[in-house]
């Protein structure tokens, strides 16, 4: 084993790794523009302005939930809650605007998002001050969450007359040909996606994600870390609850209700690796766009729209596996580098 | 160099988990520019030390002082503030990460908006690296890293913060010779720089060589500080212990029988090739080479953990299905493996549940267990063995390295082997325990059973075989009998450099 | 027990195991999960007691009828579920086999089978199916389960959609559900309880009294160290996938006969409640830890809280925000008691060192 031999080694496998990352998220690139491009073969009204509006604004409010979700499992944890707390922020902000007709826009969105934050907050605080696994409390708040939800709303349904004109406006405006909801989607998203990357707490998180006991070890302050990161992911499942009332306008007590699967599904296919340590936003909301845009192009391409949960659950399948292969790959190319075992 | 003050400087301090006093009392000094050896049996309280000096465990009573200023650290990164740094024996990285964000974990070169520089952290990382004299890729993930390479990331990290008081906690346990002298080289570098480092380990000659002074402890008190140069391994063990300990090796000749396991052509591609030796009943034949020269691999396929990609084994003439640990243990095979707490036992479960796992479908009636036979059956083997537990239904979790270790042995005494692999079985235990492992394998020799025993220590190795295999980079390269086997032999083969089988 | 048992100190050791300050810590986690399923126990006795004197209606046979049919489904998928947990893994996509065989069910009655036994023998085939697709993909692919039974979840419920759509099979003979229901003679009790119970007590023998069972607690804990044990982890955890498909597959045709009604969602959102039950019945979600007597109380607790609220007129949301919370206790109780338990040691002077 020379030192010549592991050097060129080191070097090969650092890039293998690196390539492997970009693969990764250009995978699922090329497999959404594969099937858009299948799809407007078959129908060329797919991507139409009209037809790109509804595909954006279709993945919007899954995107912004898949950037909270990822922020999570990238930590090595997992918030089952979002579902609830969109739910619970919806229902709050179609209140709020009950209560108060003349209520500014932004203020119900700030509303929202202190309403998501606080449970992020119960969440977090449960995980990481009595160090309980994320899996059990948020299956157990996602209860608790939409219980509330079910006995503050009492059966009653907030309809879109109930709404400002204003407000429905930005449910269904555009900037650009973009839907002004999706703006709120790429916002959240790069700032997500750049602190992640550059920043050294968000460099933190997937440490801890990658090894929580050498994270102890290095001195990073893993409770607060994760503690923060629940509270990111509530704080945006509260946004997206805002969004979701502006989108819909008629909400009752199921709003969102088992979207939670849907979001992991999302960050999973995405290549957000559910084990932690590895994985980016921007692969997140491209599993979100992908899971959406399936819903859509499934009944464009004469397929029984009852394929598509179907095919949403075989994507997973194969998301899942094609990192494996990738991983065992790189893993083998290491380890044939290096030398003997 | 005692007109310099102390770098560090320990001063009664004494740490108790519930009941137990870890340590008591203890003291200790270190200067700039020493290497300070500390050695203790396992439970004398070292590693607790450790953890105190990390920042890890606050102590309960007494001062920590560096530079004559008192640190009470309240996380790690306090102490490594104050400049400590500590090289685990087990190096604990990130494996998703790059090797430089490894080394720059929280600390990373900022732009400006408190952005990470990336650049400056790969030019960073490149210069620690060729001070160090390491040929690693910044950019590549720490994943796949061998253990050697992990432990100089490390010490990379530590220099990264100009840590001057390095601690190491046996660092060269999973070590071969070429990595351990290369570290030794980066820790005399470090020294000379002015840093002090305090230098855990079992191993006599790293000790003597490397350290000035010498701490010993021992049911964590503080025993004796000495100049190493005036000390012998006798005093030390005997210091270590608190009584005199008997010989090491107590291997006697015992009659060689008929050939028990035959190991044919196995190969395992990229792991090692064309792997082939005999063991025979009564015979204590020893594994040597270079960690990562493929040996616990050798044992893993012999096994049935891993898949040989060819070749056969053979029990007693019958050819063991590849990769069935199940008919392996059927037809009289046993490994005690290399990682104790990975591999050996379940550290979660009782003592009594480690030790009766193999022989769960023996102890059952009609497929049924109900607990009495377990017990009576873990208890017999703990005596046997005198596993010092307070109950049977204690975590294994609860005991020490040596004790942890003695409950592996009985539960793979306890299916009465024929054939008895064991990796490593004395890798950080303290030296009685040592002693009692030697004489239960001659012991096992002597009643028929065909011993294949792979170590990294020299000495157990001309100490206890019969014979030395001896491998390097995947191949078997020599057979040495005891009579011509001698350190240089072996070592040579080891290193590649003659002495063909 | 006919074994005899040899005085302590008897043997050849020379020296009698010490004590050490282990011991303490041990006997406290083991009072710890011993007084969880006793908490369980008398949780469940509590609610039954107040339940009876304070609302009217449960004390009355109808009650514990109800109260055991609904609780069915949700024991049949437990008992493998609590197996699948302990071994580390989770299967999320119990609900959808349990809809994909109604759905399945149903479209074969459509097409004309018509024999109850085969239909039942179909369905229980198609869940070991499913769920050693499950197996394949964890065991021998080495997927994490979470996120492959996510997958299948979606998968399993997809094509229960495209098997039935949204239409509903509902025409079984009434026959079939009144069998299904039939009450054991002289008792309100219907006698399905008779066949969760033999399969309650069979899995119960699996985990906690024999060598398979033993093994799974081993792997839970540490899969590579029960390798090492000669223990065959994949195999194990293929066929807990395959058992675990089989029994949601029974729960699907119990709900098929039960409510004579094949659609696409039966039992959607079932696995939540499920593992909900298993964690709460005292089952670490990390694996190694939990009994099957904790995970058993549990189910009924939570089936008979339901029904005593309903009965008392408090709303539904009430009882999903009891579940939640009694799940979140479940596992900060334990935690929250040990740290203040530790504080409050600190606290005291160190006890004098245990002599050897």
């Amino acid at each position: 084993m020379t030192a010549a031999g592991v050097l060129g080694g080191a070097k090969e496998g650092g890039r293998l790794a690196h390539r492997v990352l970009l693969v990764r998220e250009l995978g699922i690139a090329v497999a959404l523009a594969l099937l858009v491009g299948v799809t407007v073969l078959v129908n060329p009204r797919f991507l139409t302005a009209q037809g790109i509006k509804d595909l954006l604004l279709g993945a919007t409010i899954l995107a912004v939930l898949a950037v909270g979700q990822s922020i999570v499992v990238i930590t090595r944890n997992v918030d089952l809650s979002v579902g609830s707390v969109l739910g619970l922020s919806a229902f709050a902000t179609g209140s709020l605007f009950v209560a108060n007709p003349g209520l500014p826009i932004p203020v119900a969105l700030a509303a929202g998002v202190l309403l998501g934050a606080a449970c992020g907050v119960v969440n977090g605080g449960l995980i990481a001050a009595a160090r309980v696994p994320a899996l059990v409390v948020t299956l157990g708040t996602l209860y608790v969450f939409r219980g509330l939800d079910h006995t503050w709303a009492g059966g009653r349904q907030i309809n879109a007359a109930d709404m400002p004109p204003g407000f429905l406006r930005m449910g269904s405006g555009t900037l650009l040909g973009v839907p002004v909801l999706t703006l709120f989607a790429v916002v959240v998203l790069v700032a997500a996606g750049y602190y992640l990357r550059g920043y050294r707490s968000g460099r933190e998180l997937y440490a801890i994600g990658s090894s929580p006991a050498a994270a102890r070890l290095a001195g990073i302050p893993v409770g607060r870390r994760v503690f923060a990161a629940f509270v990111a992911s509530g704080a945006l499942a509260g946004l997206a609850g805002v969004l979701y009332a502006a989108r819909f306008g008629t909400l009752d007590a199921n709003a969102g209700n088992g979207f939670e699967l849907n979001v992991v599904a999302a960050v999973v296919v995405g290549g957000v690796a559910i084990f932690g340590g590895s994985g980016s936003v921007y692969g997140a909301a491209l599993g979100a766009v992908l899971l959406t845009t399936i819903s859509s192009a499934l009944p464009v391409l004469g397929v029984s729209p009852f394929w598509q949960r179907a095919a949403v659950g075989a994507l997973i399948l194969a998301a899942i596996g094609l990192d494996r292969a990738l991983a065992v790959r790189l893993a083998k190319t290491l380890r044939g580098r290096n030398g003997h075992g | 160099m005692s007109e310099l003050p102390p770098i560090l400087s320990l001063r009664h301090v004494s740490k108790s988990f519930g009941a137990v006093r870890a340590l008591q009392d203890v003291r200790l000094d270190l200067w700039p520019g020493e290497v300070h050896g500390l050695v203790g049996e396992n439970g004398a309280g070292k590693s607790t030390l450790v953890k105190i000096l990390a920042g890890a465990h606050p102590a309960d009573a007494g001062t920590v002082l560096v530079d004559g200023r008192e640190l009470s650290p309240s996380g790690p990164s306090d102490a490594r503030a104050a400049g400590i740094a500590v090289i685990y024996q087990e190096p604990a990285l990130f494996p998703d990460l790059s090797v430089a964000e490894n080394i720059f974990m929280s600390r990373q070169p900022l732009r400006s908006l408190r952005r990470i520089d990336a650049g400056a952290m790969r030019r960073a990382t490149a210069e620690l690296f060729g001070r160090l004299g390491i040929h690693l890729d910044p950019g590549r993930p720490a994943r796949g890293l061998s253990i050697a390479d992990q432990q100089l990331v490390e010490i990379a990290k530590a220099l990264a913060f100009d840590a001057r008081i390095l601690v190491m906690d046996e660092p060269t346990a999973a070590l071969s010779g070429v990595e351990a002298e290369r570290l030794f080289s980066v820790v005399a570098s470090l020294r000379e720089a002015g840093a002090a480092v305090l230098f855990i380990s079992h191993r006599f000659d790293e000790i003597f060589a490397l350290c000035h002074r010498v701490t010993v402890m021992r049911d964590g008190r503080w025993v004796s500080t000495d100049p190493a140069a005036g000390l012998t391994v006798d005093e030390l063990v005997r210091r270590m212990v608190g009584r005199e300990v008997s010989a090491l090796y107590p291997r006697t000749d015992a009659a060689v029988g008929e050939p028990r396991l035959e190991v044919r052509s196995l190969t395992r591609h990229g792991v090692f090739r064309d792997v082939s030796f005999t063991v025979r009943g009564g015979e204590i034949v020893a594994l040597a080479g270079l960690v990562g020269a493929g040996r616990s691999e050798v044992a893993r396929a012999v096994f049935g953990i891993d898949r040989p990609d060819a070749g056969e084994v053979l029990v007693d003439g019958v050819r063991l299905p590849p990769g069935d640990t199940g008919r392996a243990i059927a037809a009289g095979l046993a490994l005690v493996p290399e990682d104790r707490r990975q591999q050996g036992l379940v550290m979660e479960l009782s003592v009594e549940r480690n030790a009766t796992l193999t022989r769960r479908w023996s102890l059952s009636r009609l497929g049924l267990l109900t607990g009495g036979r377990e017990r009576a059956a873990a208890r017999e083997w703990s005596e046997r063995l005198r596993v010092k537990t307070a109950r049977l239904t204690d975590p294994v979790s609860a005991l020490s390295g040596g004790n942890q270790q003695k409950v592996v042995l009985a539960k793979w005494l306890s299916t009465g082997p024929r054939v008895l692999i064991v990796d490593e079985p004395t890798r950080g235990i303290d030296v009685g325990t040592k002693a009692e492992v030697h004489r239960l394998l001659s012991e096992l020799a002597g009643q028929g059973v065909a011993v294949l025993m792979i170590s990294s220590e020299l000495p157990e190795v001309l100490g206890m075989a019969d014979r030395v295999l001896v491998m390097h980079e995947g191949r078997l390269v020599a057979d040495v009998p005891r009579a011509e086997a001698g350190e240089e032999r072996v070592m040579l083969a080891a290193t590649g450099q003659g002495g063909a089988a | 027990m006919a074994e005899p048992t040899p005085a302590p100190g008897g043997g050849r050791a020379g020296r009698a195991p010490a004590g050490r300050g282990t011991a303490g810590r041990t006997a406290r986690w083991r009072g710890v999960a011993g007084s969880w399923d006793a908490a369980l126990l008398v949780a469940l006795a509590l609610v039954v007691v107040a339940g009876a004197l304070a609302v009217e209606g449960v004390a009355s046979p109808r009650f514990w009828r109800f109260v055991t049919l609904e609780v069915i489904p949700i024991a049949l998928i437990a008992l493998p579920m609590t197996l699948v947990i302990i071994t580390g893994e989770i299967d999320l996509s119990v609900a959808s086999i349990l809809g994909l065989t109604c759905t399945v069910m149903g479209q074969l009655w459509l097409w004309g089978i018509s024999s109850l036994p085969v239909l039942i023998a179909v369905a229980l085939l198609l869940g070991a199916l499913l769920g050693a697709v499950n197996g394949v993909f964890v065991t021998a692919f080495g997927l994490p389960s979470l996120a492959v039974t996510i997958g299948t979840l979606a998968l399993y419920r997809g094509l229960a959609y495209v098997v039935l759509g949204d239409r509903a099979v509902a025409d079984y003979p009434p026959g079939w559900t009144t069998g299904a229901i039939a009450a054991i003679p002289g008792l309100t009790i219907p006698w399905m309880i008779i066949v969760v119970a033999v399969l309650a007590v069979v899995f119960g023998l699996l985990l906690h009294a024999t060598p398979i069972g033993r093994g799974l607690y081993a792997m839970g804990n540490n899969a590579e160290a029960a390798r090492f044990t000669g223990i065959h982890v994949a195999r194990a955890k293929f066929w807990l996938f395959v058992a675990t498909g089989a029994m949601s597959a029974l729960a699907g045709v119990f709900w098929t006969l039960r409510y004579a009604s094949a659609r696409a969602d039966n039992g959607n959102g079932l696995e939540l409640a499920v593992v909900a039950a298993v964690l709460l019945g005292g089952v670490s979600i990390f694996g190694g830890r939990g009994r099957l007597v904790g995970v058993i109380a549990a189910v009924v607790l939570l089936g008979i809280l339901r029904n005593v609220l309903q009965l008392a007129y408090v709303p539904a949301n009430t009882l999903t925000i009891i579940t939640g919370s009694l799940l979140i206790v479940s596992v900060v109780g334990p935690n929250v008691a040990a740290m203040l338990r530790d504080r409050l040691r600190r606290r005291r002077p160190a006890a004098p060192l245990p002599q050897e």
